[in-house]
C-alpha cells in the first residue's frame, strides 16, 4: 500500500469514525427547528430566534462552566441559589451608594460580582477537594447556604436597584445590541469561545478531561487533580458572575426565589450537549445547544396551543431522559 | 455436611488433558490433575504457570479448550459463574465477595434466605449459622457485621459460607496473604478439623513453608505444564523450588552491560519505610539495571510508589541526582528526573477512551506550547517520534488507547514516560498480558536506555526476566528487602530461596 493509499485510507476511516454522540445535539436541534417552522410559520423568523436565544443566555453561560465541573468529574449543584445570592450583592452594592460617580460605581459592582461568584466557586471546590466531601452533597450543603444567605439579605422580599441613573446606564447590557447582534447572544458566543479554547486547546482542559475520565491516571502522571478539580468550580463561578451581569439589568431586582432550579436547566443542558454525566469528555458547542433546545422546546409549546405551557418542566424532564436513551444507543453501536 | 458422600481417600474431581486457550496464547498443556475427598491439595508454580486458570477451570468459571474433568468418576460440564456451587464445589477468592454492611448469619444466607410465610425466618437462619460456626469452633458473633470483623474472621466467615452451601470441594487461593502468622496457625486448624471430616481442599500458595506445614499432596505446575504430583511428605521446599523453576532462559534478552563500579550514583534510597516497607535502602548507578523481584504483595509496588511520590513514606531519605526529594511529592521526583511507569496500564497509566496524542503527552504537556497554549502540530509530531522510536503500530492514528492490543498500549505508556526525558526510570511489570515478540521488543528498549546512560528500576515477577534483564536483583519479602544479588547469584533457585523465606541476607 502506498503513502498515499494510506492516508487516504485513514481520511475515510476518520469521517466514518465522526463521533455520533458529538452531532446528535446539532441533529436534535435543527430537528425541532424544522418542527417549529411546521407549527407556526413565525416561529422561524429572526425575530424570534433571536429572542430565543437571548433567552436562554443564563442558562446556557451557567451551563458553560458546568461544562467544565462536569467533565472533571464534579457536580455543581448551588449555582441556581449562587445566581440568586452574587445578584443580591451586586444590586445591595450598587444602593449601598458609597461611590458617587454612576459609570465608576457600575464598574465597582460588575468586579464584585465576579470576585463574589469566583470565590462562591471557590469555596465549593475547596469543600469538595480539601474536605473530600462528595460534590453532590458539598454543593447540596453550599445551595442551601447561598440560597439562605439570600432570603437573609432580602429579608424573604425582593431587592430592587433603586437608583434610575444606574439603571438606565446598565440597561444596555441586557437590551442592548453589538453590530446588530443582542448582547447576550454576544456574551454567548464569546464566552462559548473562550471556553472551547481552554477545554480543547489549553494544558489545563486536558488537565480536566484526564481527571475526569480515570483520576488515577491523572495522579500517576503528575496532574495535581484536586488544583484541576477546584479551579473548575472556579470557573463556575466566574460564569455564574457572567450570567448575573446579564441578568441584574434585565429585572433590576432579585428575590429569594431568582435562579430557582436553574442547576437543573443547566445540568440538563450539558447531558444533553453529549458531555457524560460521569466525566471526561467536555462538549462545549454541545452544551449551548442544549441550552437553545431547552428554550426552543419551550418557545415551541407557547407558539403550538396544543400543550399546555404549564407542561413545560416535565417536557424538558422528558427530554433528558430521551436524550441519554439516545446516546447510550450510539455508543452501543460505535 | 450431612449429604457429603464418598470415603475419604477417592477421587472427588478429577481434570484429564485439560488445555486452555486465550485469544490464541495456550496458558494450559493437556494438564492432569486429581483430589481426593479429605486432602489438602497444594497447587503451585510461578506467577503465569497457570495456577489460576485451572482453579477457575475446576470451579467453573472458566470453560477448557479441551480435555474432561470428572466429578466423582462422572464427566461434567461444570456450569460457569459460580453456579458450580451447587454441585459442591466453592472458590475463596483472594478479595472476600462479602458486603460489609450486612450481619455474618445475612453473608451466610445470601441468596438463599429462608422464609415462612412470606417472611424472613431469622431465627432459624442465626441458629443455622452459629451451629455451622460451631462447627469450625470459631467464636465469632452470628450477629456481628461483617465490617467489624478481622481479615481472619472474614476468610472464616467465607469458609462458613462454603460448608453451609454443603461444599466438598473447597479452592482457596493464597488465603494466607492477607494473615498474620497467629491468624493463618488458627485458619490451618480449621482446615484441617474439615479435611478429618472428607472436605477436599485445593490450596494455591507461593508460601512453601506452609505448604510443607499444612498440604497432604503437592502438584507442580509450570509454564502452563503438569510437571509433577507427590505426597509433600516426600518433598521439601528445596525440591518443590526445583521443580517449579528449572528452565533455561531463552535468547529473549541483549547482552547485559555492566555499569562501572564508580559510575555516579543516580538514585539514592535509604531507610525508606511506609505502612507496609520496612528500611528499604539501595542505590542506583547510572547506566544500571537493578531488578526487583519476589512474590506478589511482598510491597515492591508500594516502595516504588513511594520512591516516585506517588504515596507518602513514614521515614527515609530519597536522593535523586543528587537532589533530596521530599515525600509524596510527585512534582519534585518527576522535576528531579524520575519517572515512574505503573504496571496497572488499564487503571492508572493510559486514559482508555482518549486518543494516543491525548495519552503520549498527558504527563509532559508542558513541553508543547507556552502559557498552557497546545501547538497541535507540536504534539502530532511527538506522536509520530514516539511511534517510530516504540514502534507503535496501529492503522489508524486516530484510535482510542482502548482498542489498541495490550502490547501497543504497554509501548504507548512506555512512550508516555519516556516524554518526561527522566534520568532514571522505574518499570513495574514491563511485559505484563503481552505477547512474547513485543517482550522481547521492551527488553531491548530497556536496554538501549540503560545504554544510554539511564539508571533503571525493572520490577517484575516474571523471574526470567529480572535475571535475563539485570546486572542486580533486589528481592522483596513481606516489606522488606531479604537479598541484594549480583552476577552468578543472580538465578532461580536463589531468588525463589530469598523470596519463600528460605534464606535471609547476613549482610547489607
Amino acid at each position: 500500500m502506498s503513502v498515499n493509499e494510506e492516508t487516504r485510507e485513514i481520511r475515510r476511516r476518520s469521517w466514518r469514525d465522526v463521533d455520533l454522540r458529538a452531532v446528535a445535539p446539532f441533529v436534535a436541534l435543527v430537528l425541532l427547528l424544522i418542527l417549529g417552522a411546521l407549527v407556526n410559520p413565525n416561529f422561524i423568523g429572526i425575530n424570534n430566534l433571536a429572542n430565543v436565544a437571548t433567552r436562554s443566555a443564563f442558562i446556557a453561560i451557567i451551563a458553560i462552566g458546568a461544562t467544565f465541573v462536569i467533565s472533571s468529574g464534579d457536580l455543581d449543584l448551588s449555582v441556581g441559589s449562587m445566581v440568586a445570592f452574587v445578584a443580591s450583592l451586586m444590586i445591595l452594592f450598587m444602593n449601598s451608594g458609597v461611590i458617587a460617580d454612576p459609570a465608576l460605581m457600575l464598574t465597582a459592582a460588575m468586579v464584585l460580582a465576579v470576585v463574589a461568584g469566583c470565590a462562591c466557586g471557590l469555596a465549593n471546590g475547596l469543600v469538595t477537594t480539601v474536605g473530600r466531601i462528595e460534590p453532590f452533597i458539598a454543593t447540596l450543603g453550599t445551595m442551601g447556604i447561598y440560597r439562605g444567605l439570600t432570603t437573609w439579605l432580602s429579608q424573604g422580599g425582593a431587592i430592587t436597584l433603586r437608583d434610575p441613573a444606574l439603571q438606565e446606564m446598565y440597561r444596555p447590557a441586557y437590551f442592548g445590541s453589538i453590530l446588530g447582534l443582542p448582547v447576550p447572544i454576544a456574551v454567548i458566543l464569546a464566552v462559548t469561545c473562550v471556553a472551547a479554547f481552554v477545554l480543547y486547546r489549553t494544558r489545563y482542559g486536558r488537565h480536566v478531561v484526564a481527571v475526569g475520565s480515570n483520576s488515577d491516571v491523572a495522579r500517576y502522571s503528575g496532574i495535581p487533580v484536586n488544583r484541576v478539580r477546584t479551579i473548575a468550580f472556579v470557573i463556575q463561578g466566574l460564569c455564574v458572575a457572567i450570567a448575573v451581569l446579564l441578568y441584574v439589568p434585565r429585572l433590576g431586582s432579585t428575590s429569594a426565589t431568582t435562579g430557582i432550579l436553574w442547576e437543573l436547566q443547566a445540568i440538563t443542558a450539558v447531558v444533553v450537549g453529549g458531555t457524560a454525566l460521569k466525566g471526561g469528555a467536555g462538549r462545549v458547542w454541545g452544551t449551548i445547544c442544549g441550552a437553545f433546545i431547552l428554550e426552543l422546546v419551550g418557545n415551541i409549546m407557547l407558539l403550538s396551543n396544543f400543550i399546555s405551557e404549564y407542561l413545560i418542566g416535565a417536557i424538558q424532564g422528558a427530554i433528558i431522559i430521551i436524550a441519554m436513551l439516545v446516546q447510550r444507543s450510539l455508543v452501543r453501536k460505535s | 455436611m450431612n449429604s457429603k458422600t464418598g470415603d475419604v481417600g477417592s477421587v472427588v474431581l478429577s481434570a484429564k488433558r485439560i488445555s486452555k486457550s486465550f485469544n490464541g496464547v495456550q496458558v494450559l498443556f493437556s494438564v492432569d490433575f486429581d483430589l481426593r475427598a479429605g486432602e489438602i491439595h497444594a497447587l503451585m508454580g510461578e506467577n503465569g504457570a497457570g495456577k489460576s486458570t485451572l482453579v477457575k477451570i475446576l470451579s467453573g468459571f472458566e470453560q477448557p479448550t479441551s480435555g474432561e474433568i470428572l466429578l466423582d468418576g462422572r464427566p461434567v460440564k461444570l456450569p460457569p459463574n459460580g453456579a458450580a456451587e451447587a454441585l459442591g464445589i466453592v472458590i475463596i477468592h483472594q478479595e472476600f465477595n462479602l458486603a460489609e454492611h450486612l450481619t455474618v448469619t445475612e453473608s451466610l444466607f445470601l441468596g438463599r434466605e429462608v422464609t415462612r410465610f412470606g417472611v424472613l425466618d431469622r431465627k432459624h437462619m442465626r441458629s443455622e449459622t452459629r451451629r455451622v460456626l460451631d462447627l469450625l469452633g470459631s467464636h465469632i458473633d452470628e450477629n456481628a457485621m461483617i465490617s467489624s470483623l478481622s481479615i481472619a474472621d472474614k476468610q472464616m466467615v467465607e469458609i462458613a459460607k462454603a460448608i453451609s452451601r454443603d461444599a466438598r470441594i473447597v479452592f482457596m487461593d493464597e488465603p494466607t496473604a492477607v494473615l498474620s502468622r497467629e491468624e493463618t496457625n488458627y485458619l490451618f486448624k480449621q482446615v484441617r478439623k474439615l479435611r478429618d471430616l472428607g472436605t477436599a481442599f485445593v490450596f494455591v500458595s507461593h508460601k512453601l513453608d506452609e505448604v510443607m506445614e499444612l498440604t497432604d499432596r503437592v502438584t507442580v505446575l509450570r509454564d502452563g505444564q503438569w510437571i509433577k504430583t507427590s505426597p509433600t511428605a516426600i518433598l521439601d521446599g528445596e525440591s518443590i523450588a526445583q521443580l517449579m523453576v528449572g528452565r533455561e532462559l531463552s535468547k529473549l534478552f541483549p547482552a547485559k552491560s555492566e555499569p562501572n563500579v564508580d559510575e555516579e550514583i543516580m538514585l539514592s534510597v535509604s531507610g525508606l519505610s511506609t505502612g507496609y516497607v520496612r528500611d528499604a535502602s539501595f542505590d542506583v548507578r547510572k547506566g544500571e539495571i537493578l531488578g526487583f523481584s519476589g512474590m506478589i504483595g511482598s510491597g515492591r509496588t508500594e516502595l516504588m510508589e513511594a520512591i516516585a511520590g506517588l504515596r507518602s513514606r513514614a521515614s527515609g531519605e530519597v536522593t535523586i541526582n543528587g537532589v533530596p526529594v521530599s515525600s509524596g511529592d510527585v512534582h519534585a521526583a518527576n522535576r528531579s528526573g524520575l519517572a515512574y511507569m505503573t504496571k496497572d496500564r488499564k487503571a492508572k497509566g493510559l486514559l482508555l477512551g482518549s486518543r494516543m496524542t491525548a495519552n503520549l503527552t498527558l504527563q509532559s504537556l508542558d513541553k508543547h506550547g507556552q502559557l498552557g497554549y497546545l501547538s497541535p502540530a507540536s504534539e502530532a509530531a511527538a506522536l509520530e517520534r514516539a511511534r517510530r522510536r516504540f514502534d507503535i503500530r496501529v492503522r489508524d492514528g486516530n484510535v482510542v488507547a482502548g482498542r489498541m492490543s495490550g502490547g501497543n498500549q504497554q509501548k504507548l505508556l512506555l512512550a508516555k514516560v519516556m516524554e518526561t526525558e527522566p534520568d532514571i526510570i522505574i518499570i513495574d511489570e514491563p511485559t505484563r498480558g503481552i505477547d512474547v515478540g513485543t517482550k522481547q521488543q521492551i527488553y531491548h528498549f530497556i536496554s538501549a536506555l540503560a545504554r544510554d546512560g539511564r539508571a533503571i528500576i525493572v520490577v517484575s515477577s516474571e523471574m526470567p526476566e529480572v535475571i535475563g534483564l539485570c546486572t542486580r536483583v533486589a528481592v522483596m519479602r513481606e516489606g522488606r528487602i531479604v537479598g541484594m544479588l549480583e552476577g552468578d547469584e543472580i538465578s532461580e533457585q536463589e531468588i525463589m530461596r530469598y523470596a519463600a523465606g528460605l534464606k535471609k541476607k547476613t549482610a547489607a
